[in-house]
């Protein structure tokens, strides 16, 4: 039984639990992730191991409340089981030879950025993590971040918390100012990966992005997950989820991460309306 | 005095534009009358030719004579002697290039409907009261099955018959595998697979969902964690794709994933937390199985129009016969001889229409088929908003590279000494897609058989020294 251990609102619309999953819990590595189901009827949710805990047998998935099949899962509380919990899936974040690395974390990317940015500082590696958020009530993971980091930049694009602007920017002030980094990491919404490859591309600064397409099986048997790196067709769930930013086609993976926009709606209702039954 | 009509008993079927709508069973089984009648134009051949097209040599007159008899268990024991899964192969088996095609019957008029039979006998068992299993007593020795298709159910099955203490890890959430995520609803219910599987846990088979071989544990390390044999049974789950522009539009399914939504998500019950896209007109690429069942499925979800695209003619069709008359009568189009050239899309990138090219059928190739070649200047232009490659699945590497000395053919199927269902690494076995590429339920069934025999040999040896 995958019970939850521990639950933590991180901000209005982030969620963070601990989740007992030994055998998950004793191969993970950062860059991988999971998918559960969070009832019998449930969705397969692909969510990222935002940390694990190998003694305990514990991994800690952090998630925005987006959906449906969120909603349900942040209806779970402590002492409580997910369904299913299958993993660690994908490929685990390439370390090898870095001794520089730029993370970069964009909202609710940011909870898979962090154990990207705790690999590299456990591995000795010098990380400089530039987070951004819309304002400042979106925050999450602050202090950890900064635990784990040489250099922590906060960004809002309203100003409300550390400095205003994008996360774009501070990257750019940083490369400008002559940092030489082996590697840049950027994790988040794909607008804001697209705009992070193109500018490290001009600065010939190799990058890696973590593609999180729709899913189902996540072992590649599906093709869902789809996309095109290089000029070639690459499945993110077995082959990725990382990929070199600077090959990625971004236009086409937006396009399908919003293939179901139109057809969901129908689910998110029904479960809002759930939502405010249990509330009355 | 044997039953000399030269038809079979006409299948009991749902009408076609019934449902067409709907995923209940197509085919609604024999009555006991229709099956004593048919079971009664067998001629009980001495030389039973009908055994020797059966890939795993079901006595077939022996159970039929016993159906003529009305002795139902009797026939169903006879068929369990050598087939683990009969509710499921009398349904889904292409019996007419296996039993059916030798029977004598055949050569004048239609064959014994063996496959009926089978069928009637195996659901006849299954409404009976559940006779409770017993599990057997233990002998003490693990061995670990990789994927619940029906290789890895049969394989299991047998060697918890035998006292082995067996566990199944299977990927997914459920087990079965293309039972379950592929073959659909109105074609075999979920409820049989269910019941297969429910057996195996009643034998004290320990089925382990969500657990991918090669990602949560690997082969080397179920060795380390002391199961004594291996049982690979992973299938040939991963899609090919056309490799033609367009393919990654939105409105572009793999019949995996198609499939998957629909069957193993249940995509098409209303309440379904998995979507599927609403779709108006459908191609399909491809003429096997898959193609068959990704048609018919659209077709129920409410698709206007339904075009199977496939480049060479009819009678190359790899389909099973009934599943191409079952898709006509649906109402589903066959556009022949046509191939697919690019999916054209619109500015949001979503399909709008399927470039083809016509075929015209030239000398045979390798595969023995007339070779399709392009007929130069003829394109045209589907109307769909919506692909579906169905196009073939080769095994998935992950466990191949996962797995120290494990030898595969370069296409990535296992290499297994057929006898035994041995790979070239001490103490794994492996059958069913995962070694031929995609093929039958009957074929996968049996290596499993040969497996469990294979393991239960090996076992025995070991212990003696
Ligand atoms: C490898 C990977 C790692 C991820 N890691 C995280 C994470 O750590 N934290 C987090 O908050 N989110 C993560 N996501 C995204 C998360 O899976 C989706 O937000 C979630 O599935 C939405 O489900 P829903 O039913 O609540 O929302 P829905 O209403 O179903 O969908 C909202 C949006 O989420 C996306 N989505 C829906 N279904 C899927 C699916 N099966 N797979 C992928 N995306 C989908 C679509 O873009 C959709 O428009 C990850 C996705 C992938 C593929
Ligand atoms: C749509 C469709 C229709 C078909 N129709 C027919 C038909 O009418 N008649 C017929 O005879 N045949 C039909 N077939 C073919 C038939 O279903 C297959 O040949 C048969 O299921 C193969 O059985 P298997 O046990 O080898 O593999 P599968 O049934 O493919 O099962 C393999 C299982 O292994 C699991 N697995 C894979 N990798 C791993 C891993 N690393 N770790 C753990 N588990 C893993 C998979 O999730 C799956 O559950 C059809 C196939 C499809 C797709
Ligand atoms: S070949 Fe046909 S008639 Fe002869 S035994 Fe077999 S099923 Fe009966
Ligand atoms: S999720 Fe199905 S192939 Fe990647």
């Amino acid at each position: 039984m995958y019970t939850i251990q521990k639950k933590v609102e991180l901000n209005p619309t982030v969620t963070l639990m601990e989740v007992q999953a030994p055998l998950v819990a004793k191969k993970a590595e950062p860059g991988q992730f999971i998918i559960l189901r969070v009832d019998e009827d449930g969705e397969r949710v692909p969510l990222t191991i935002a940390d694990y805990d190998r003694e305990k047998g514990t991994v800690t998935i952090i998630f925005q409340i987006v959906g449906a099949s969120t909603t349900k899962l942040n209806h779970l509380k402590e002492g409580e089981a997910i369904h299913d919990f299958v993993g660690p899936l994908g490929v685990p974040t390439h370390t090898e030879g870095i001794k520089k690395v730029a993370i970069v974390g964009g909202g609710v990317g940011c909870a898979i950025a962090y154990p990207v940015a705790k690999k590299f500082h456990e591995l000795g590696a010098v990380v400089h993590s530039i987070v951004g958020f819309r304002t400042k009530e979106l925050v999450i993971l602050e202090d950890e971040f900064q635990k784990v980091s040489d250099k922590y930049l906060l960004m809002t694009d309203d100003g409300s918390y550390g400095e205003k602007g994008l996360v774009t920017n501070a990257l750019k002030a940083l490369l400008d100012a002559g940092e030489k980094y082996d590697e840049v990491v950027a994790i988040g919404p794909m607008i804001m990966m697209k705009f992070v490859s193109q500018l490290t591309k001009e600065y010939n600064v190799k990058t890696m992005v973590s593609m999180n397409p729709v899913m189902i099986d996540g072992t590649g048997m599906c093709g869902g997950c789809r996309l095109t790196v290089g000029g070639k067709t690459k499945f993110a769930c077995v082959d990725g989820p990382e990929f070199d930013g600077h090959q990625v086609d971004f236009d086409e993976a937006m396009a399908r991460a919003g293939f179901y926009r139109g057809f969901e709606r129908h689910a998110h209702d029904e479960a809002c309306n759930l939502f405010k039954k249990e509330v009355n | 005095m044997p039953n000399m009509s030269m038809k079979k008993n006409e299948m009991p079927v749902q009408a076609p534009e019934l449902r067409n709508k709907n995923f209940q069973e197509v085919a609604l089984g024999y009555t006991t009358e229709q099956a004593i009648d048919e079971a009664q134009r067998c001629l009980n051949c001495k030389t039973k030719p009908c055994v020797s097209g059966c890939p795993v040599q079901i006595q077939i007159p022996a159970f039929i004579q016993q159906t003529v008899d009305g002795n139902f268990e009797a026939a169903f024991q006879i068929i369990a002697q050598t087939s683990s899964l009969p509710a499921v192969c009398g349904r889904v088996c292409p019996q007419e290039s296996q039993c059916e095609k030798y029977c004598v019957r055949g050569i004048k008029g239609e064959s014994v409907g063996i496959g009926r039979l089978e069928r009637f006998v195996a659901d006849w068992h299954n409404a009976q009261l559940d006779a409770k299993v017993e599990k057997p007593a233990s002998n003490g020795h693990k061995v670990a099955i990789v994927g619940s298709g029906p290789a890895g159910l049969t394989c299991a099955g047998d060697l918890a018959k035998k006292g082995y203490e067996v566990t199944i890890f299977e990927a997914l959430h459920l087990a079965g595998g293309v039972l379950v995520y592929g073959i659909p609803e109105f074609r075999l219910p979920k409820a049989i697979v269910q019941k297969e599987v429910n057996a195996l846990k009643q034998l004290g088979v320990t089925i382990n969902t969500n657990t991918v071989v090669g990602k949560s544990i690997s082969v080397d390390e179920l060795m380390e964690a002391g199961y004594e044999a291996i049982f690979i049974g992973s299938g040939a789950g991963l899609p090919r794709f056309m490799g033609v522009p367009g393919e990654n539009l939105n409105g572009v399914y793999s019949a995996n994933e198609f499939l998957t939504r629909i069957n193993l998500m249940k995509s098409y019950q209303k309440d379904s937390n998995t979507p599927i896209m609403s779709i108006r007109k459908v191609a399909v690429v491809g003429g096997g199985n898959v193609a068959m069942d990704a048609a018919r499925c659209a077709k129920r979800l409410g698709a206007e129009e339904v075009s199977i695209v496939y480049r060479r003619s009819e009678n190359e069709l790899p389909a099973r016969k009934e599943e191409v008359e079952h898709a006509k009568e649906e109402g589903i189009l066959f556009k022949l001889l046509s191939a697919p050239l690019e999916v054209l899309g619109d500015e949001k990138r979503f399909v709008k229409g399927l470039k083809c090219v016509a075929m015209e059928l030239g000398d045979p190739d390798a595969s023995g088929r007339r070779k399709p070649v392009e007929k130069v200047g003829s394109e045209f232009i589907l109307d769909v908003d919506c692909v579906i490659a169905a196009i073939g699945t080769s095994p998935n590497p992950l466990i191949k590279s996962t797995t120290s000395g494990l030898e595969t053919q370069k296409w990535g199927g296992i290499i297994v000494n057929e006898e035994t269902g041995q790979t070239s690494k001490e103490g794994v076995f492996a059958g069913g897609d995962a070694v031929t590429g995609a093929a039958t339920v009957i074929l996968a069934m049996g290596a499993g058989k040969t497996a469990a025999n294979g393991i239960d040999k090996y076992l025995m040896a070991k212990k003696q020294v």
